[in-house]
């Protein structure tokens, strides 16, 4: 009683730490999410669905290599490259493991900056993990390009069990649509810190809302969870 | 009503007020501004994650096998999804009742997972016993 009565209604509700504090915060009046903004929050459960749709297809992948009497196709020979005539295993797709790490570093300090109200450094941080997740696209179109090649088609393989193709390619191309939604959420997102909108409280072309610079922190949440899927990805179907 | 409340109860008062006091300290003040953290926390992560990366690929490059190879990878893998997830999306820093509400709902695909290992295993059995090749 003494919790509720004591806060002044229009500060900021005081946390209470561990489970009586969730407990607090949900059976609380209009909003379970305090200092948390609706866009915040929606960002976040959408990215609890989509892991719940990454999570399936991770499955589905699962039940199909554990089922079949087949043998897998060994990803570490199937994404060997040549490099200056020395045969690398599995090099490309690390490469690409750390272009998007690297992107996310970018995008964190994008995040910060923009709280700091940096337009240009916010603005070019941002234009430069886009730049990372269009080289990282670029190298997944080249690493399909090679499979297709090979004679990986999403029914057969010529190296083992045929669902290996309908696995790799159902992923890799959900989360490459991700990482190019990214890009192009990212560009849009540039433009308008570049411009000054959020200084300036602009509305918004199609919400007819002013815009904040959080929308930079809910780009990035979008942002790091497509690195954090490719970390899965790369765990179970890369490196398994 | 407020002060009979808070004279009454005294000790619970000053006990919710010292909550109260802290958290505008702690996390209120980070709040106001949005999330504020050093740029060098930022740097060290994503060193870590550099680090983290690069043992996941050893461990394939060194082309180690069995339980030590699932094991060190889950190993990396779980620790460069607790980086990303606690400082980059910034979860550590958010309160429990969001926190609890997006990581608690994932863990239950375990239980998923669990179903369908039963299921591809059953499914494993009736394709070595009735589609075996036969010579």
């Amino acid at each position: 009683m003494a919790e509720t009565t004591l806060v002044h209604p229009k500060a900021a509700p005081g946390t209470i730490p561990g489970w009586r504090g969730i407990a607090a915060d949900w059976a609380s009046d209009q909003r379970a999410f305090k200092n948390v903004s609706w866009g915040k929050a929606m960002m976040w459960i959408f990215l609890l669905s989509d892991t719940f749709i990454f999570s399936c297809f991770l499955l589905s992948y699962m039940t199909a290599r554990m089922s079949t009497t087949v043998p897998w196709p060994n990803p570490s020979e199937v994404f060997a490259l040549n490099i200056a005539g020395k045969h690398i295993p599995l090099i490309l797709i690390a490469i690409m493991t750390f272009i998007l790490i690297s992107s996310s570093g970018t995008m964190a300090m994008a995040v910060n900056f923009g709280y700091r109200r940096d337009r240009v450094r916010t603005a070019a941080l941002m234009l430069a993990t886009a730049a990372f997740g269009a080289t990282f696209v670029g190298m997944q179109a080249f690493e399909w390009t090679k499979l297709i090649m090979e004679g990986v088609r999403p029914w057969g393989n010529p190296w083992g069990a045929p669902q290996f193709g309908a696995c790799f390619f159902m992923i890799t191309g959900f989360h490459g649509t991700h990482v190019t939604i990214g890009v192009i959420f990212l560009i849009a997102i540039a433009r308008k810190v570049l411009r000054g909108d959020f200084d300036r409280e602009r509305r918004g072309f199609f919400t007819s809302r002013k815009g904040y610079y959080e929308i930079v922190e809910i780009t990035g949440l979008y942002w790091h969870f497509v690195d954090l899927v490719w970390v899965f990805i790369f765990a179970f179907f890369y490196l398994w | 009503m407020t002060n009979a409340a808070v004279h009454v109860e005294g000790q619970a008062a000053q006990h919710a007020l010292q909550t109260y006091v802290h958290d505008a300290v702690a996390s209120g003040a980070a709040h106001t501004k949005g999330q504020q953290h050093p740029i060098r926390l930022y740097l060290v992560v994503w060193g870590w994650l550099f680090v983290l990366s690069t043992c996941s690929y050893l461990v394939d490059y060194f082309g180690i096998h069995g339980h030590l190879r699932w094991s060190l990878i889950l190993l990396f893998m779980v620790l460069k999804a607790g980086l990303i997830v606690a400082v980059f999306m910034h979860m550590a820093w958010e309160r429990l009742a969001l926190a609890y509400a997006i990581l608690l709902p994932p863990v239950l695909v375990l239980v998923f997972v669990a179903i369908m290992m039963f299921e591809s295993g059953y499914t494993h059995l009736l394709r070595t016993i009735f589609f075996a090749p036969t010579a």
